[in-house]
């Protein structure tokens, strides 16, 4: 691979990354709007607010960037960084179509991608604390127990698939995709998609950021564009967790259509998902923190774990 | 795991003709180094555990560079995704305040830094002996996840389940530590208005 097109691939992701989340931001707007009869984001440019998205933006860059004087400056300043960018690299890895349709093909991709999104964690602990305000410090802290609960289920989930294709290469796992996987790894699906939903802190799981208790935990003290990031972030972590449901359980590419429409098929997988994901978000109320730390540890890991000793045994029944 | 890398060739190349491969490696180096001193120099307590991250993420990157992709992202997935997350959690339910913290201040700093002094001399010293005229060809795939995989499952098998041993072990313990602090402390007793018997058994009757 030439460095010329290294940096072509790389362009491309980033083109990817700026703009499919705000994509998933709109058709949030819309969904949410259509579905609890909401009237004021039906205004903004016409035909269905078509502009809302726009004059949040605009919102958004217009508000004063404000650090308290008690808060950490640098690291307050750069938390809204550490957030967003482990998802851009995560994005990388993804695998969109068949013959080396993927941004780098990486050896190792389920585990390169779940350890970098790990990463993003730091970022919410890093504006709780920075921030000098109890909230804030409260909901850091219920973020990073969170992440650090779901992270497991969520590994095991993937170590499954792993196992089943024998690989940990994302492209790889997709040219071992069989249809009967679906079933086969259903429950394991199912774990994957709620620990992720759980590790974006969406709803029914957003304790953390609980606007109504704690008043946006971590991001109590954010405005303007840095809050925007965090927002985008989480945008973006919707992206990458539709995207790997569909790599890992959905078959990614594969579908009724020639192999050159392949991309396609991830494409319309992952918004599926994504819809999912905005649909959960509004008919569902939110978890206390001990339910959801209960539903973690004694369902999700359980049935993790039950999900590969399936597998083992399918496996070996099949060897 | 040194097989695993290639062959051990006789310098045929010069230290004095490095490539860029070489120069990244370095300037990485330098830059953990530097990371690594202000972590043990600042007197702001989670400063020091977030400029432990950018010194474990730089080795993290010359893991890379040495072609051991896979044990680059363990880095990444062990040291930075959760030691380090588990170090700030700590920090932060002890309020660790914003600004300095006067008593963030060892005596001892002198006799850490003679320490750490004559381990990286001794460890310089030793790598520099074994590996003085050998040169370990990093050619792609060399330290790939599958030669990681076939190295550890086919002839490090064994030291790795007595590794996990020792490790379900340690986890045993934890629990088993904690249960026992459990059963030590008296029980709370209950509120007044929630008596141990259960709802409506004296009151309607």
């Amino acid at each position: 691979m030439s460095f010329l097109e290294m940096l072509l691939r790389c362009v491309a992701v980033l083109v990817v990354f700026l703009v499919f989340p705000l994509v998933i931001g709109q058709t949030e707007h819309k969904v949410m709007a259509h579905m609890q009869g909401r009237l004021g984001p039906m205004y903004a440019g016409g035909f269905h607010g078509w502009a809302q998205l726009v004059a949040d933006g605009v919102k958004f860059v217009q508000k004063e960037d404000i650090v308290p004087a008690e808060a950490d400056r640098r690291v307050f300043q750069l938390a809204p960084a550490v957030a967003l960018l482990p998802y851009l690299v995560v994005l990388l890895a993804i695998p969109v179509g068949p013959g080396g349709f993927v941004g780098q093909a990486i050896d190792a991709g389920i585990f390169f991608v779940l350890a970098v999104m790990g990463i993003g964690v730091l970022g919410s602990l890093m504006a709780g604390w920075a921030s000098a305000n109890k909230f804030s410090l409260l909901g850091g802290l219920r973020t990073a127990a969170q992440l650090m609960a779901y992270e497991l289920p969520m590994l095991l989930a993937a170590a499954s698939v792993a196992m089943a294709a024998g690989t940990l290469s994302l492209p790889g796992i997709l040219e071992q995709f069989e249809w009967w996987w679906v079933p086969w790894q259903i429950v394991g699906a199912f774990v994957f998609f709620v620990a992720g939903l759980a590790e974006l802190q969406r709803p029914p799981f957003d304790m953390p950021v609980a606007d109504s208790e704690i008043i946006f935990g971590a991001y109590t003290e954010y405005t303007g564009i840095r809050f925007a990031f965090f927002l985008l972030s989480e945008y973006a972590g919707i992206l990458v967790i539709s995207a790997l449901t569909t790599v890992l359980f959905l078959g990614g590419w594969h579908g009724p259509l020639p192999d050159q429409l392949g991309w396609l098929w991830t494409v319309l997988k992952t918004f599926a998902l994504a819809l999912v994901v905005i649909w959960l978000r509004v008919t569902f109320p939110r978890l206390r923190e001990d339910q959801l730390m209960r539903f973690a540890w004694t369902t999700l890991i359980p049935l993790a774990l039950a999900q590969l000793a399936l597998t083992g045994i399918v496996k070996v029944a099949i060897a | 795991m040194l097989a695993a890398a290639g062959p051990l060739e006789p310098a045929a190349r010069s230290f004095l003709s490095p490539t860029g491969v070489e120069i990244v490696f370095l300037l990485v180096g330098v830059a953990v180094l530097g990371a690594a001193l202000l972590t043990v120099t600042t007197r702001q307590l989670v400063h020091a555990a977030l400029w432990l991250v950018v010194a474990l993420g730089g080795l993290a990157v010359e893991f890379l560079l040495l072609t051991a992709e896979f044990i680059a992202w363990v880095q990444v997935l062990i040291y930075l995704g959760s030691v380090v997350v588990l170090v700030l959690f700590g920090l932060m339910l002890t309020k660790a305040p914003i600004g300095r913290s006067p008593d963030a201040d060892s005596g001892n700093r002198w006799a850490a830094l003679a320490v750490g002094l004559a381990a990286a001399a001794t460890l310089v010293t030793l790598v520099v002996d074994a590996f003085r005229t050998s040169w370990i060809d990093l050619g792609a795939g060399a330290g790939s996840t599958r030669a990681t995989g076939e190295y550890l499952f086919r002839h490090w098998v064994l030291p790795f389940e007595a590794l996990s041993v020792l490790l379900l072990a340690a986890l045993v313990g934890a629990i088993v530590l904690s249960r026992r602090d459990g059963e030590n402390k008296p029980k709370p007793r209950p509120g007044k208005l929630r008596a141990g018997k259960p709802v409506g058994t004296t009151r309607e009757r």
